[in-house]
Order: structure tokens, then C-alpha cells, then sequence
């Protein structure tokens, strides 16, 4: 089945899993900039990441015939150091102008912290005034309600554009909060720290699909890209067809990320070739 | 044998995630118990009566006990055991 992994950390992994998604039905994966599990004290460090994920990348990813776009931004742990996000913001113009870069991401927050929030209200300020797309990282465990209710928050006191925003990393208690106010929300399946397969199954059987995606994330901590293939699995037991599972990993991508005319793979469905209308292929 | 910080280090996370599918499991269960209730076609399925809800239960009371002997998973094992 073909479908789209859309938050996906491609440079802390291996090109065995490029083959092995390639294999298995993925056609593109889309790499948010992220924490690299240090902080970093340069700017430069940041751009050449930048560079790294808009230029070298897709280069990696199209060896296995996978298409591959990013997003930059200083994640939310790194933005506590304000001198240096402010730096890095104001080169981050620059990226916008490459062919795979899809806006702005993970932004977000760590630990609420007044630092974080400014840091990331400019960059949801950024990429409104430059027309991107935006990718909202919401915290971890306990610090994810708060968090969360703080982002949206933040977002409510700005002129921004739900619909071209992704609040990433929900789970049952954050949820509807952030599919309410009118923005995409993501859940990110891990094997211990996130959201499980079978409870991402659970809240799209409870609240059905709309605006909503579905990732695996991976990156270089315990995680497995193969997390969305098993929920695949997990919903096709639950009774889901072909055509509703392509729905939610190919189409839901496509329509959220194709708000940027750089993302090109356009929402497909199943039909039998005697022209009867798709069913439960 | 561990130290008790060493074991909330090394376990904490992973118990919160294995309470949360139990979690789930059971809002699932509910889910479908109340789906089962409003259609008829699904209601031979319903299994009101099946013995692994109440076996269910009586595991998840066992989890909460602190009667100092340290065998839950013994008495787990024992109440899902043929007598």
C-alpha cells in the first residue's frame, strides 16, 4: 500500500530503512529539523543541518526511490537559547527559497518555558509572513498537557492559519483540544514514549480521520519507522478498507503538505480496472 | 538485585506504557459494548456474560495490592489458571 511517512528523522538512520520502507510501499518521507540530542552553540551548525536535510537528503532518499522535503527550524529544547534561535531565524529565509523545504518545523515547546515561547511565536511569525507551513512539536509526557494548552494558547493571540498548521504528537488527552480550534494534528507512534499503534487506531475509530496524520517519526533514540505499517495493520483488522486506509497515510499527507505547491504527489485511490466505483478493494 | 531508584529508572516509562494499553483496551472494550447496545446486527457479539471480563478485573485488583509478599505475577498467572 503506498503511503507517506511525514515526520521522519532520515539522518539519524540507516539506508536500510529507506530500502525497507521503498519496500514496502513508502513513497515519500518528509524530515522536520529536530534536537540532536546535544545543544549546539554555533548557528553555522544549524544552517549546515539545514543544508544537510534540504540538499544532501533527498539525494540519500532517491537512491531507494523515495521523494523526500524538510523543514527547518530550531526545535524547541535548543530554543532556550534565544541569542542563538534569533540567529538562526534570520537566515532561515533563505531555506524557504530551496525546492524541498515545506515550511516551518518542529517548532513548538519543551518545557513551557517564557524563552521557548517567544522563540517559537517568532517562528510561527516567520512562517506566517513568508507563507509556510508550520509543524508544532508538542512536549513530552508530563510536561505534554500544559504544553499543549500553552501552544494553542499562543497560536489563539496570532494571525495565523489553522489549516496550514500540523500540532504534532497528540494523544487521548490533547486531541480534540487541538482538532477543535481547526488545526491538523499529528500522532507519532513509538514504542514506549508517544502514542501505541492500537491507541492511534482507538482515537481515529473515536474521532474519525479528518485533518489528521498519522507518523512514525523515528529517530536516533528507540523508534521504528515501521510503527505506521503496523497500524496499517491494526485498522485493516478493525475493518478498514483499502481505500480509507490509503486515505489517512497517503492522502491526509498529501492534502496537508500539498498546501505547498513544492509537495507534488497528489491524493490517489483504488478502483477495480472495470471501471466499477471503489469499494472495499 | 536492582536498587528500587534503579528500577523506577529502568521501568517507569515502560509500565506507563503498558498501563496505557491496558487503558486502552478497556475504553475499547467499553467502546464496543456500547456500540454492541444500539445495533442489533452486533448483538450476538455482545458476550455480556463472557468470563474473561471478570477475570479482567480480579487481575487488575491483584496489580493494586501491597500485601508485601511480591507475587503478583504469580497470582496473576494463578487466576487465569485451570483449577
Amino acid at each position: 500500500m503506498r503511503m507517506i511517512q511525514p515526520h521522519y528523522h532520515a539522518i539519524a538512520r540507516t539506508a536500510q530503512d529507506y530500502e525497507r520502507m521503498a519496500m514496502s510501499g513508502v513513497v515519500a518521507v518528509v524530515e522536520p529539523a529536530f534536537w540532536a540530542g546535544f545543544d549546539r552553540k554555533y548557528p553555522e551548525t544549524f544552517l549546515d543541518y539545514f543544508r544537510q536535510i534540504s540538499e544532501f537528503e533527498p539525494t540519500r532518499a532517491a537512491e531507494y526511490g523515495i521523494r523526500h522535503w524538510c523543514w527547518v527550524a530550531v526545535n524547541p529544547k535548543e530554543a532556550e537559547n534565544r541569542e542563538l534561535s534569533r540567529v538562526v531565524l534570520d537566515q532561515m529565509p533563505e531555506f524557504f527559497q530551496k525546492p524541498t523545504v515545506l515550511g516551518v518545523g518542529e517548532t513548538g515547546l519543551h518545557k513551557s518555558t517564557p524563552n521557548e515561547c517567544e522563540i517559537f511565536q517568532a517562528h510561527v511569525e516567520l512562517a506566517m509572513k513568508h507563507d509556510q507551513l508550520v509543524l508544532i512539536h508538542t512536549p513530552h509526557l508530563a510536561d505534554k498537557l500544559h504544553g499543549t494548552k500553552k501552544v494553542l494558547e499562543i497560536l489563539k493571540g496570532m494571525n495565523v492559519k489553522p489549516e496550514r498548521i500540523w500540532i504534532d504528537h497528540v494523544e487521548e488527552h490533547t486531541f480534540a483540544m487541538a482538532r477543535d480550534a481547526g488545526y491538523w494534528v499529528g500522532m507519532t507512534l513509538y514504542p514506549i514514549t508517544k502514542c501505541s499503534p492500537r491507541r492511534a487506531a482507538d482515537l481515529v475509530d473515536r474521532y474519525g480521520y479528518e485533518r489528521v496524520l498519522i507518523n512514525s517519526s523515528a529517530d536516533w533514540g528507540p523508534s521504528d519507522p515501521f510503527l505506521i505499517h503496523e497500524c496499517v495493520l491494526e485498522m485493516k483488522r478493525r475493518g478498514y478498507s483499502l481505500n480509507q486506509l490509503i486515505d489517512i497515510f497517503h492522502n491526509n499527507p498529501a492534502r496537508f503538505l500539498g498546501q505547498n505547491p513544492k509537495f507534488d504527489i497528489e491524493p490517489i485511490e483504488v478502483r477495480p480496472l472495470n471501471g466499477a466505483k471503489p469499494g472495499s478493494a | 538485585m536492582l536498587t528500587p531508584r534503579k528500577v523506577l529508572d529502568d521501568y517507569f516509562l515502560e509500565t506507563r506504557c503498558q498501563l496505557l494499553e491496558i487503558a486502552a483496551t478497556l475504553d475499547r472494550l467499553g467502546c464496543a459494548d456500547q456500540a454492541a447496545a444500539s445495533n442489533a446486527a452486533s448483538a450476538g457479539d455482545a458476550a455480556p456474560d463472557d468470563p474473561r471480563r471478570a477475570l479482567l478485573k480480579a487481575m487488575l485488583r491483584v496489580l493494586v495490592e501491597d500485601n508485601g509478599a511480591n507475587q503478583r505475577a504469580q497470582r496473576l498467572l494463578e487466576l487465569h489458571s485451570e483449577p
